[in-house]
């Protein structure tokens, strides 16, 4: 059986799904990461599947860059979690509407 | 053949994988199977012929996203059971598959339409890093230093954010000096 184009991107859906799956149940703020994580893969997949398919190589370039946005948004968050642990020694997103304006 | 039978291993793997880091409570193991999916994910890269772009994967994911996640984790309580949101589950389900139906909508519709033209067409008799070298070092160099300038301030907002008082070490302060410098926390942050 060969493997199509529909098959990846179905594939990504998937695992698009389950991410967004955890990014509405999850609670701790690290795990909603872990969630979003997934979500950015899923997208790569579908990205490398049309790069293949086209013969272009447009969509690996947009893969590289995601994968530089999701290296840079985990530092940056990391950063400000272990700020806000510090302070209110817990990371539930419940505690976090002190944001309000 | 064998690109079918790892593609449906792979696919089930990483379904199962991203599966368990979505349900489990225990954050170690969310941890530890988020990294096995993204290992998993670079064998896809791999079957579509775009090398650099696994081994991109392994190594930024794998390497450096896994391991600043294990290294954030030591500075919070993870032994304790995570707690869950008791939501609605029709609406999350619902809002699930309505995003899913719209990200097919949105892949698919190109393909419906049939109007994708290479615009840089794969080199014949080219490895893929080389090729991917060609196009980043000319057509995409603009976004490549934007990216690089991006990830240089993620790097310094990262030192400032979380390296605050890194010259200290709480472990080895006796008790009363750490009481005294969480009244002083309280002066300065009240």
């Amino acid at each position: 059986m060969e493997i199509g184009l529909n098959h990846y991107l179905v594939l990504s859906t998937i695992l698009f799904a389950i991410g967004l799956v955890g990014v509405m149940r999850r609670k701790n703020l690290l795990m909603l990461f872990f969630a979003t994580e997934i979500l950015l893969n899923s997208v790569n997949i579908s990205f490398a599947a049309i790069s293949h398919y086209y013969g272009d190589l447009t969509g690996q370039m947009f893969a590289f860059f995601v994968i530089a946005i999701a290296a840079s948004e985990v530092a940056v968050g990391l950063g400000l979690l272990i700020v806000w642990h510090k302070k209110h020694n817990n990371i539930d997103l419940d505690n976090m509407s002190s944001m309000r304006g | 053949m064998f690109e079918a039978i790892a593609f449906y291993l792979f696919a089930f793997l990483t379904i199962a994988m991203f599966y368990v880091a979505v349900t489990t409570s225990q954050a170690l193991y969310a941890l530890s199977a988020l990294a096995a999916g993204m290992i998993f994910i670079s064998a896809f890269f791999f079957i579509l012929g775009a090398d650099f772009l696994g081994a991109v994967q392994i190594v930024v994911y794998s390497g450096a996203v896994m391991a600043l996640y294990a290294f954030g984790m030591m500075f919070f309580d993870t032994t304790r059971e995570v707690k869950e949101k008791q939501g609605n589950k029709a609406i999350v389900i619902g809002l699930s598959s309505l995003a899913a139906l719209m990200v097919v909508v949105i892949v698919a519709a190109p393909i419906v339409g049939n109007n994708i033209e290479a615009i840089y067409p794969m080199t014949e008799g080219v490895g893929n890093t080389q090729e991917v070298g060609m196009i980043l070092f000319t057509k995409y160099l603009v976004p490549f230093e934007v990216a690089a300038v991006m990830l240089l301030v993620a790097m310094i907002a990262g030192i400032v954010l979380a390296g605050k008082k890194m010259d200290l070490s709480l472990t080895l302060m006796n008790d009363t000096d750490l009481m005294t410098m969480k009244e002083e926390d309280k002066k300065v942050h009240p």
